[in-house]
């Protein structure tokens, strides 16, 4: 099992380390030796193709996977929005949210959370009543509501039709410039990975095979000719020709 | 489903059209589907006064409630009416607790899984019904008899559908619980429970139907009380009347039980309610 160690608490050490990070399922390994680092807001994008092991990595990191090795420290909270938005059917969304959380301010926390997601309206709704962008968007507040030091997202956009995918990206760069969170953001759509990140890694062969700072600025957009740059380098080492 | 629920997404069809006229058929409808067993019961009670159906056969449906009538205003039914229910009370207690802690077991745990779990499903095969005449060499022809029965009758489906209930769960909503940081008993109670408990629900549903058969049963084994104790009575003095009347008040109480656990369950369960609405 990853030993998980809590770190020091100075403001510049890294929120998330892992090393040597190593896992297989019976004879298939799916991580080799995988070292991480991830710096105080700092948001990172591990791409992969399937079956490469990047949600493996990520469900490890949350402490969801007792069987692997290595070493994985995670410093100050941390919250998880997996693809599906795993909402209790049984809790209206306002429990949902605040799932775990007590304290005398709580019901003040979730109304802040579900507003910044924009459905402060909702939290009387049944999970069963909303849309999928909407439950998911329940899942990012009840993520927030953690005041997390570290997002980690596994595909949080991957079950979305492609406009719902675009707003929530959207609403993402929001909250993490409001919040300063860093996160480390699953995927495997290189235009998610380079809207949002700021480094990309590949994993390929169950280890980190490219580590890549993406030195686009705030307002990044596709249209940007160094997006378009790297876009083709990403997707051609993803195997994915572009001409 | 309520209206706030459609508000951020007016559906400019439904939004405009008239709302449908869908509950105003229904009444109709059931009203024909009340025509056949009034039919029914109108032709028996027309048979049985032409002299159509001897009355030591079959006596027509006014004289059976007259009968029912009669023995509630001397209080008889009252009695026997309390010892039948008392019966499948205790009984449904003790063999639903049981089933409700072994289920739980072989559900959460893996050990238990493995100790519990054979020796019931074997259990299982055992019509339990066929088990009285041991029944009777353990415990006797008294009150435990009925008791017993009815406990064996309510353990099975209890059991099944608690454990059932339980590894049908959703892992990926229990890991999002564990990521929210909750403890294992958190995690059993906010998602284990409310996760289970439509099984649990269902299971009751057959316990409590098993448990009035079993009491059918026992209670023709030299009782000296209760609704089949009155019928095997009544048979002896050929008071057919008497005998239809048990047979109505279990099927009463059966329709009764039933009702009231449907009641209970869809305000527990007010959350499928909205599963359902989408």
């Amino acid at each position: 099992m990853a030993s998980r160690t809590a770190g020091d608490l100075t403001g510049t050490a890294p929120v998330l380390t892992a090393r040597a990070v190593h896992r297989a399922f019976g004879p298939t390994v799916v991580l080799a030796g995988v070292d991480l680092t991830i710096s105080p807001g700092e948001v990172v994008a591990l791409l992969g193709g399937s079956g490469s092991g990047k949600s493996t990595l990520l469900r490890i990191l949350a402490g969801l996977d007792g069987e692997a090795t290595g070493e994985t420290a995670v410093r100050g909270p941390a919250a998880v929005v997996f693809q599906e938005h795993r909402l209790l059917p049984w809790k209206r969304v306002a429990e949902n949210v605040g799932l775990g959380l007590s304290g005398a301010d709580t019901d003040q926390r979730i109304d802040r959370a579900l507003t910044e997601v924009g459905l402060a309206d909702r939290r009387r709704a049944w999970p069963a009543e909303l849309s999928g962008g909407q439950a998911q968007r329940v899942a990012v507040a009840r993520a927030l509501v953690r005041e997390p030091d570290l997002l980690l997202l596994d595909e949080p956009f991957g079950a979305l039709d492609a406009l719902t995918r675009l707003r929530m990206q959207g609403l993402l760069r929001r909250l993490r410039a409001e919040h300063g969170f860093a996160a480390l953001l699953v995927t495997h759509d290189v235009d998610e990975a380079l809207l949002l990140a700021d480094r990309i890694l590949l994993l390929d062969a169950g280890v980190i095979a490219e580590e890549l700072p993406v030195d686009l600025g705030n307002g990044r957009t596709p249209d940007d000719p160094a997006f378009g740059t790297l876009r083709r380098h990403l997707l051609d080492r993803l195997g994915v020709p572009t001409t | 489903m309520s209206r706030t629920t459609l508000a951020d997404a007016p559906d400019p069809v439904t939004a405009t059209a008239p709302a449908r006229p869908r509950r105003p058929a229904r009444p109709a409808r059931r009203w024909r589907r009340l025509a056949s067993p009034v039919l029914l019961v109108l032709c028996w009670e027309l048979a049985a006064r032409t002299g159509l159906l001897a009355p030591e056969k079959l006596p027509a449906p006014s004289d059976v409630l007259a009968t029912g009538w009669r023995l509630a205003r001397d209080g008889t039914l009252a009695v026997h009416l309390v010892d039948s229910l008392t019966r499948a009370g205790v009984g449904l207690l003790v063999g639903g607790g049981l089933a409700l802690f072994l289920g739980t077991v072989a559900g959460l745990l893996r050990l238990g899984d493995d100790l519990v779990d054979p020796p019931v499903q074997m259990a299982r095969m055992l019509p339990h019904l066929g088990l009285v005449p041991l029944l009777i060499i353990w415990v006797g022809i008294g009150e435990s008899l009925k008791i017993s029965l009815v406990a064996l009758g309510a353990f099975f489906p209890i059991y099944f559908n608690t454990y059932a209930g339980i590894r049908d769960i959703d892992e990926r909503l229990v890991e999002a619980a564990r990521t929210c940081g909750l403890g294992q008993a958190a995690r059993l109670r906010h998602v284990v429970l409310p996760g289970a408990l439509p099984a649990l629900f269902l299971g009751l549903r057959l316990a409590i139907g098993a448990a009035w058969l079993s009491l059918v049963v026992g209670e023709q084994v030299n009782a000296q009380t209760g609704i089949g104790f009155l019928m095997m009575e009544a048979r002896e003095f050929s008071q057919t009347d008497v005998v239809v009347l048990g047979l109505l008040i279990y099927a009463l109480l059966g329709l009764a039980s039933d009702l009231a656990l449907r009641v209970v369950e869809r305000r527990t369960l007010t959350w499928r309610r909205g599963l359902r609405a989408t």
